[in-house]
């Protein structure tokens, strides 16, 4: 079944270009990564999926619903034309940042039990235990529920930002570069759940520079050069047989760092 | 005989009081609205609540409430005038000062407001829209109680100055504190003595302010004390 269909989007920041026409079609279980230099316009991609950045043109629809798209009378970008189907279809699309962006006043069980109860209009008490049962799913322990997420390690931080994804109970989860911002000894612990939610069959979209994700967790690997699929397929031919001297070339770098 | 007086001048408390709330209230809902105003995506919204600070901040507060009651009144009677309606229009004290204060010390609340909100990191509004927060929701739950957190210093400053301010009020005939104390003064010829007790009623005021702020601030700290990001 498909859950996510997007076309041709353009974006432009002033006078630069910085997607000039990108798609992706995720069915449901597919775990795709896309993978570029910085640059390459992945990040802009994803939040254009979400409408955190507003496309010049280009057309997205989740679950089979369409999003309404008018252009903006002032700057020409694609607007929601209602805001309430937006949320609708935002709340169908749970994003992972790579600054966790959990809310600094909330405590964790709040971080994760917000959206469930203002968006989807679950009952507190479900919204609880939905939320306990993905915390301790990502690894949290119940001490740390009423913590606030200053108290907590990036990891961490990044793994109450996994469960509150998971608390919406999403069709596709976005994953904007989630292990970027972390120091390397802690890569580890949201990589294993991340490859957890690939293998019980979660639709995700991972912008990522862990070419180990890419390479083992995706079903599809798409790079990104210069605003354009420059290349895209399964794992094993993406890395085992680039074609684009740029995809060998962004690959070779990779190995050596 | 003294103890009379004195009395007097502290009865008036409460209405020094409650013109310091009442103020404070307009000036916190001013302030709020035209925070939100400067950092909108409107142009026309933008501009006006710039003027707006501006030109308050800009404007002496004695000339301000001067203006207020003396000249606002006699423009709206000319103008019902001019319509053919027979009316004198006329503020209270109470009323004149309230409006101008909070007027007043709106555009200084606007301006603490402003800089808390774009103190928030701008990735936890993205993160409640990604999650589908509405605007009211997300002003509601995510924007306010971090910007009380983040305005309490600016905040405090401000209310302890238009406490101070509303003295001011006794000019235009409201029998606060110092109106009182002025009067004390004169009928007792002991200046010094009610002038020393207004001053005493301020500082009173503004302490307790200080305590009580200072223990919200501890509360609004709490999960941000190790925050390094």
């Amino acid at each position: 079944m498909q859950k996510l269909h997007i076309t041709d989007i353009h974006k432009r920041f002033g006078d630069t270009e910085v997607l000039k026409g990108i798609g992706v079609d995720a069915a449901a279980g597919d775990v795709i990564s896309i993978i570029g230099s910085s640059g390459s316009g992945k990040s802009t991609f994803l939040r254009c999926i979400n409408m955190l950045e507003r496309p010049n043109s280009g057309s997205i629809c989740v679950n089979g619903e369409v999003l309404d798209l008018v252009a903006d009378r002032r700057d020409g970008t694609l607007r929601a034309k209602s805001a309430s189907q937006l949320q609708r279809i935002r709340s169908r699309l749970a994003m992972v940042f790579q600054n966790f962006c959990l809310w600094s006043h909330m405590s964790v069980l709040d971080n994760v039990t917000e959206a469930p109860v203002s968006v989807l209009g679950v009952s507190r008490k479900e919204a609880v235990e939905r939320a306990k049962a993905n915390l301790a799913k990502v690894g949290m322990k119940p001490d740390t529920y009423e913590r606030y997420p200053s108290q907590l390690s990036g990891g961490q931080q990044q793994r109450v930002a996994i469960a509150r994804a998971l608390t919406m109970d999403p069709d596709v989860m976005l994953f904007d570069e989630p292990t970027s911002a972390l120091d390397p000894e802690l890569v580890g612990e949201v990589l294993r759940v991340m490859q957890t939610l690939a293998e019980e069959g979660r639709t995700m979209i991972v912008v990522t520079h862990e070419m180990g994700f890419a390479r083992h967790l995706s079903s599809k690997v798409m790079f990104l050069h210069e605003g354009r699929v420059e290349e895209e397929g399964s794992p094993e031919a993406v890395f085992g047989n680039p074609e684009s001297p740029r995809l060998r070339q962004f690959l070779a770098g990779r190995l050596q760092s | 005989m003294l103890g009379g007086y004195v009395v007097s001048v502290l009865a008036a408390g409460w209405i020094t009081l409650s013109l310091a709330f009442v103020s404070l209230i307009l000036a916190v809902v001013i302030g709020i609205a035209a925070a939100l105003a400067r950092l909108s995506r409107s142009r026309v919204l933008r501009v006006t609540a710039t003027l707006y600070t501006s030109v308050v901040r800009g404007i002496p507060d004695l000339v301000m409430m001067l203006l207020v009651f003396y000249s606002l009144p006699a423009l709206l009677s000319q103008a019902a005038q001019d319509w053919g309606y027979d009316v004198y229009i006329e503020f209270s004290p109470f009323g004149a000062g309230a409006a101008t204060l909070g007027l007043i010390f709106g555009a200084y609340m606007a301006e603490t407001f402003r800089g808390a909100l774009m103190n928030i990191p701008k990735g936890q509004l993205e993160a409640a829209e990604a999650y589908g927060l509405g605007r009211f929701r997300i002003f509601w739950r995510i924007l306010l109680p971090q910007m009380m957190r983040l305005a309490l210093p600016g905040f405090t400053n401000n209310w302890l100055v238009l406490a101070k301010a509303t003295a001011l009020v006794s000019l235009l005939g409201l029998q606060d504190v110092m109106f009182r104390a002025r009067g004390a003064a004169e009928a007792t010829a002991k200046p010094f003595t009610f002038y020393l007790l207004a001053g005493g009623f301020y500082l009173a005021i503004t302490a307790i302010s200080l305590f009580i702020l200072s223990r919200a601030a501890k509360r609004y700290e709490l999960g941000v004390k190790e925050l390094a990001r």
